[in-house]
């Protein structure tokens, strides 16, 4: 069975949601301190996935996951660059996916094989021209109605993209969102150009027609209606919607108007994860 | 010391985001770790750009016109700037030691800064942008300085010299809000022991005999009588609540001796409490044991007695521990707490309504279990209204700021916030209402309470510092236009991270049995927390040991500091090194301050000297019993509808059935709370599966929420409220009773067994000393009796909050309307049987349970924008039918026989919606059914057999029973919408219960309602959810 690593941290509060979704997805998730990964008393290698969760880490100050992204560079800086180059599946949920986008790991670099995490920097002159070397030019920052939004929305897969994340997804799935800051900004055309070519749009908001979504289909007003990036590679997938939070029947909002499910949507995206990562 | 300035701004101007910036010093701090800080934490280059500079080469600001920078007071939490720190530790920036976050905001003309910050908390330096930079670095210097050092020292008040008006003195300069009686008792006390109290001992007694902490009003002896006679003079002449500016209108007053023979029969076996009051002069020693705690212990009786399945361990802590504990599966049990911050949210909104939220959590935490869900109920004043009194903000702003401070902390912690109620009223301008409430989930028989000697005192968590002193007898008393600058101190920020760090602990240190008792620490401070906690015991604390946000801190203060995110533990000595281990390995902040004892004496010492030395006996039981008088004149006027508004707001001269519909559905407490609801999480955690917004887009609004908490049980429980402070205003027994209904429609609309639920009484009164207010407070506690014994649903926790009024500075005094908020905990047995209330399918039946009465005193339709007139021409108020007399009243045993036939129909699938009548009545309840469905409704209502009504055929009083039909808010009532199928089955279900089989859903969205041929309402869906939906327009929200 795959060993999932769920990171904990201060103010990350939907690790106990993200566990039950691999468990259900036949998984066998672990929640674990990052502390406990920097002193080295538990060791990524040992695990086949790693799940980033949403909440507020470290409060949210000076924008959302960037201190917890400051922490994942300075502190597991090798162990993530070497997790994520071995191609075992990483997924960031909300919070998770702006400290993977703020730690430079989404959408990372497309022109080859080579991890973009910034690795640790000592020298004061590393530090000072880094960021020309890898500048990220992505960002989620606060959403366009300027409040925190809890509603659900649907997403496309993206059929292009080398998301293992979101494979087989066909038609569009029902996901609650929960957030302040997911409104995704793209710096400028050429990232924008270069995001579509190499496939890193994994999710799209759509309307319940299935056509693009504007708000409050698109919750934040994300560029392009992103609601999800992957890496190139495919095996990082950071999303602000909350699958782990719709992998039941009863969850979906609709259950009492509907014919009873089998299972939530979001319970797909899991399964494919601990799938193949259990294939590796 | 070098000191810079990092300066940062959002790249698209067209937002309203002001620029932050950041004051950063260390005698170290070098220009390159500056530079990193910057590039690195301090800003998002994709949609900021970010400069510094040291302060010595601080440039002046390029922009024009006036710009304001506000920045927190010295002391004052700052949460990011501990973030900053957080992050330079983590960049390995040893070097930054002190960080101040400002923001900087540019004012337009004429704009007063004083709408962007509280000067409670905050400072603010306004300048023009071309100006000069001197007076801008003093004011960074200035708010860079670190305090000065004070030496420690304790004070002794000379109390045994003093006269009872030096008694009265001291408590009133003191914060102490302590009254002459207890004073005096104080007195004889340091007389007997030969000394006079230090400061920290007064300060602890006065902790401990606070209304707060000690609900003296209560436990007090209180002489109740009626007053017959309606000659309009009361005793307290020139302390009138506003409320009763009507009382002495003679016109009326004939009214209340013919208050009206109603169809509920008030029989004695059903109403005990009713008919003890209707007894003349009655004395009632404590109103929680003679009304509240004897209601459960009755209605546990009752069960046991009954050998209903389960009971006898169904209760297993009501009225002891931190909140109320009932069992829920055979390994769960549920707790549940509500609790009040009204004085700080009207102070500082976002701070008050944060705390509020941190400190039920804790509430919550302290019985050892995880919360899983929030309610928030909140009571704001007007926000249309023009000039709020002096010295209080307005209620936009109020409402605002109450609104972030719940989905800050709630959202933060990972805790869903499910349930709640927003109200609106003029009562509630000067003195708005917070309450918080947490549900929490624990193993059974996880949580100890087991102090021993010899345990370790532990304080975890926060910081202490000056936040928040005198919180407990600060709230004991009025607000006034002066009392924010007098008790500004009281104020407390939250701190939501580190309260999740502390809850992430908790649970792990249960589960691995490290301490002994556990309580939280809030009001009162450590005072409170391990004078409770080592009351049979004794304690030693050394408040050396006491972790402090800064130097400078009387011992007096580290002792009563109400400094949030706090717990304190009793940790037995062997496990200490384990748990302080635990502590650290998830940066938890944790020290042994002390240790319990076996002397029964509280001991606080600081570097050596004594800082208090009491006998636990005379803190806990030395308070003297207060004596209260209760005077009841019966309400002889409902509240005048209102004339003094915009001639557009005011119906014609024929009352307008259509009209009255869409303004009652966009009375702001009727209205659509939705982008109140958005804005809280009430999906973390995975276990919402009802929602508290329901139906075919997603917004409508939901009975009740309901929680899976276990993945492997498919028991649910359900979480609703009721509150109506309107007929709180005209009887308060009869409020009591509506309340607890409405609750319990809440939760057995949507699944939850009427028979197995809990409930929670929280009221919010003015000043207990005034006569009529407490005989206010007595006809609501005994309402809780009747309607708790009635229905079997126990009591487990309680809270009052007391002295809800203001006075302004020419005396006039205004008290809230009587507000009890009764919460309902109900057991679902199978969420998967649970009934949302939007129309479902077209072709089915729409069914009226319950009896309706003629019943629209204290309703929303006499709160409507009408003149008197329109009322009396339209014949909402026929007259012979005063509001007073026809305030709802709730029929116990039929109510209790509806909610019993409703469950069984829902557990045999036969209810496909379902929703309770509230504010509004049964039009509203049909009007959001369709609004919730997208569907059409079409009713008649001539079947509905309107009770306690005239039968004559005189045409005013048939337009009146229509009124009254459609209206009237009597209580126990619901609509359901059945299968045709299964019509049959729910009418032979519902064969002891009033039914009326209304008409049917609609594929056509449109909402019709016929009283025979005479079609009443036409209107399409879409033009109601536009009322509804557009009901809070101008709240800011």
């Amino acid at each position: 069975m795959a060993r999932v690593l769920i990171l904990r941290a201060p103010g990350i509060n939907r690790d106990a949601d993200a566990a039950a979704a691999v468990e259900l997805a036949g998984g066998q998730p672990e929640r674990v301190h990052v502390n406990r990964l920097a002193e080295g008393g538990v060791q990524l290698r040992d695990y086949a996935m790693l799940i980033v969760p949403g909440g507020f880490s470290y409060g949210d100050h000076m924008g959302a996951g960037k201190l917890l992204a400051v922490d994942l560079i300075h502190r597991l800086g090798e162990q993530l660059a070497d997790f994520v180059a071995d191609g075992r599946p990483v997924l960031g949920i909300c919070n998770g996916f702006q400290v993977l986008v703020k730690a430079g790991i989404l959408p990372g670099r497309t022109e080859n094989q080579e991890p973009s995490l910034p690795r640790r920097s000592t020298s004061s002159r590393a530090a000072q021209t880094r960021g020309t070397e890898n500048e990220v030019r992505v960002t989620l920052t606060d959403n366009s109605s300027n409040r925190f939004e809890c509603r659900w929305v649907q997403l496309a897969a993206n059929p292009t993209s080398p998301c293992i994340f979101t494979r087989g997804i066909e038609r569009p799935i029902e996901v609650p969102v929960a957030h302040g800051e997911g409104r995704l900004v793209i710096g400028d055309a050429e990232t924008e150009s270069r995001l579509q070519q190499a496939g890193h749009v994994a999710l799209r908001y759509v309307a319940a027609d299935g056509s693009l979504a504007a708000y409050p289909a698109n919750p934040n007003g994300s560029h392009g209606q992103i609601a999800g990036l992957c890496n190139a590679q495919g095996n990082v997938l950071g999303l602000m919607p909350h699958p782990e939070n719709a992998v039941l029947p009863q969850q979906h909002p609709r259950w009492t108007r509907q014919p009873w499910r089998t299972e939530g949507d979001g319970l797909a995206i899991f399964r494919n994860a601990v799938g193949y990562a259990q294939s590796l | 010391m070098s000191h810079y300035l990092v300066t940062v701004t959002p790249r698209d101007s067209s937002t309203a985001s002001p620029q932050a910036l950041y004051l950063l010093a260390g005698p170290e701090l070098t220009p390159q770790a500056v530079a990193r800080l910057t590039a690195e934490l301090l800003h998002d280059p994709v949609v900021q750009a970010a400069t510094w500079c040291a302060l010595a080469e601080l440039p002046a600001a390029t922009q024009a016109g006036l710009l304001a920078e506000i920045a927190y007071k010295p002391g004052v939490t700052d949460n990011e700037a501990e973030s900053v720190l957080e992050g330079a530790r983590r960049l390995g920036l040893t070097g930054l030691k002190t960080v101040r976050t400002l923001r900087r905001y540019p004012l337009a003309a004429g704009e007063n800064a004083a709408e962007r910050y509280n000067d409670l908390i905050q400072t603010v330096l306004i300048y023009q942008g071309t100006a000069a930079p001197a007076e801008r670095r003093a004011w960074y210097e200035h708010l860079l300085e670190t305090p000065a050092p004070v030496a420690p020292h304790v004070a002794r008040v000379p109390i045994r010299s003093a006269d009872d008006a030096e008694l009265q003195r001291i408590s009133k300069t003191g914060v102490l809000a302590l009254d002459l009686a207890e004073m005096q008792a104080i007195r004889a006390y340091y007389a007997s022991v030969g000394r006079d109290p230090t400061d920290g001992e007064l300060e602890t007694i006065a902790q401990t005999w606070s209304e707060h902490c000690s609900h003296k009003t209560f436990k007090a002896r209180v002489r109740y009588r009626r007053r017959e006679t309606g000659d309009g003079r009361r005793e307290t002449g020139d302390q009138r609540p506003e409320t009763d500016e009507h009382a002495q209108d003679a016109e009326h007053n004939n009214l209340s001796a013919s208050f009206a023979p109603s169809a509920v029969k008030t029989t004695p076996d059903l109403y005990p409490a009713y008919h003890i009051l209707e007894g003349g002069e009655v004395e009632i020693n404590s109103l929680i044991k003679t009304f509240l705690m004897s209601a459960t212990q009755q209605v546990l009786e009752t069960r046991n007695s009954q050998l209903v399945t389960r009971n006898s361990d169904w209760v297993l802590s009501a009225f002891v521990d931190n909140a109320g504990i009932i069992a829920f599966t055979d390994d769960y049990e549920v707790s549940f707490k509500v609790e009040t911050h009204n004085h700080p949210s009207a102070l500082e909104p976002f701070g008050g309504a944060n705390t509020g939220v941190g400190g039920v959590i804790r509430d919550v935490l302290g019985v050892s279990a995880k919360p899983i869900a929030n309610t928030d109920v909140l009571c704001f004043g007007p926000f249309a209204m023009a000039e709020p009194p002096p010295g209080v903000l307005h209620p936009r702003r109020v409402c605002q700021g109450v609104v972030a401070g719940v989905r800050d902390y709630g959202n933060k912690l990972g805790i869903p916030t499910v349930n709640g109620a927003v109200l609106f009223d003029e009562g509630y301008t000067a003195n708005p209402l917070v309450f918080c409430g947490t549900v929490g989930l624990a193993p059974r028989g996880k949580h100890p309470r087991n102090v021993q000697p010899g345990d370790a005192v532990v304080v975890l968590g926060g910081r202490t510092g000056r936040d928040g002193i005198h919180g407990a007898t600060f709230s004991s008393e009025e607000l006034t236009h002066t009392t924010a600058e007098e008790v500004g101190s009281a104020v407390q920020i939250g701190d939501p991270i580190t309260e999740k760090k502390l809850l992430d602990v908790l649970l792990q240190a249960r589960d691995m049995g490290l301490y002994s008792a556990i309580t939280d620490c809030g009001a009162g401070g450590l005072s409170s927390a391990v004078g409770e906690m080592g009351a049979e015991t004794g304690a030693v604390v050394e408040l050396e040991h006491v972790p402090l946000k800064y130097a400078g801190l009387q011992p007096w203060e580290i002792w009563l500091s109400e400094a949030q995110e706090r717990m304190v533990l009793a940790v037995p000595p062997q496990h200490l090194p384990a748990f302080l281990a635990l502590c650290e390995a998830e940066d938890v902040e944790a020290s042994a301050i002390g240790h319990f004892t076996d002397d029964q004496t509280l001991r606080v010492l600081h570097g050596g000297a004594s800082v208090v030395e009491l006998g636990m006996a005379f803190l806990h039981d030395g308070r003297p019993q207060r004596v209260l008088e209760a005077v009841w004149e019966e309400r002889t006027k409902n509240q005048e509808p209102r004339t003094d508004l915009p001639q557009d707001k005011v119906l014609g001269s024929r009352f307008s059935v259509l009209a009255a519909l869409k303004m009652l559905l966009a009375h702001p407490n009727i209205a659509s709370k939705e982008r109140i609801v958005r804005t809280y999480d009430h999906e973390v955690g995975g276990a919402t599966v009802i929602k508290p917004l329901v139906g075919a887009a997603l917004d409508g609004p939901g009975n009740a929420a309901v929680l899976q908490p276990l993945r492997h049980s498919m028991a649910g429980l359900a979480v609703g409220c009721g509150i109506n402070p309107r007929y709180g205003r005209i009887d308060p027994y009869w409020m009591a009773l509506a309340c607890v209904d409405e609750a319990l429609r809440n939760v057995v609309a949507v699944g939850g067994d009427p028979n197995q639920t809990a409930i929670l009484d929280n009221f919010c009164w003015g000043d207990p000393r005034l006569p009529d207010r407490m005989a206010g407070l007595v006809r609501a506690a005994a309402g809780c009796y009747d309607a708790a014994v009635a229905f079997g649903t126990p009591y487990i926790s309680g809270k009052d909050s007391l002295n809800n009024e203001y006075r302004d500075a020419a005396g006039n005094r205004v008290a809230i309307p009587p507000t009890l908020l009764i919460s309902a905990l109900a057991h679902v047995p199978d969420v998967r049987q649970c009934v949302t209330m939007d129309a479902k399918e077209p072709g089915n039946y729409i069914y009226l349970l319950g009896e309706t009465r003629n019943e629209l005193g204290g309703s929303h339709l006499t709160d409507l924008r009408l003149t008197i007139d329109d009322l009396r021409l339209g014949g909402v108020l026929a007259d012979n039918q005063s509001p007073i007399a026809n305030l709802p009243k709730v029929d116990l045993a039929a109510a209790r026989r509806t909610f019993a036939a409703l469950h069984g129909a829902m557990r045999a699938g036969l209810v496909r919606a379902c929703h309770d009548l509230s504010e509004g009545g049964l039009a509203v309840a049909a009007a959001e059914m369709a609004i919730a469905g997208e569907l059409g409704i079409q009713l008649g209502i001539e079947g509905v057999e309107l009770r306690n009504s005239s039968t004559t055929t005189n045409e005013s009083v048939i337009l009146n029973a229509q009124r009254s039909i459609l209206y009237s808010e009597t209580p126990s009532r619901f609509l359901v919408e059945v299968a045709p199928a299964n019509a049959a089955a729910f009418e032979s279900a519902m064969a002891e219960v009033v039914l009326t089989r209304l008409g049917t859903v609609q594929a056509s969205p449109q909402f019709v309602v016929r009283d025979g041929d005479d079609v009443l309402i036409d209107v399409s869906v879409a033009d109601l959810k536009a009322a509804w939906q557009g009901g809070l327009e101008g709240s800011g929200l």
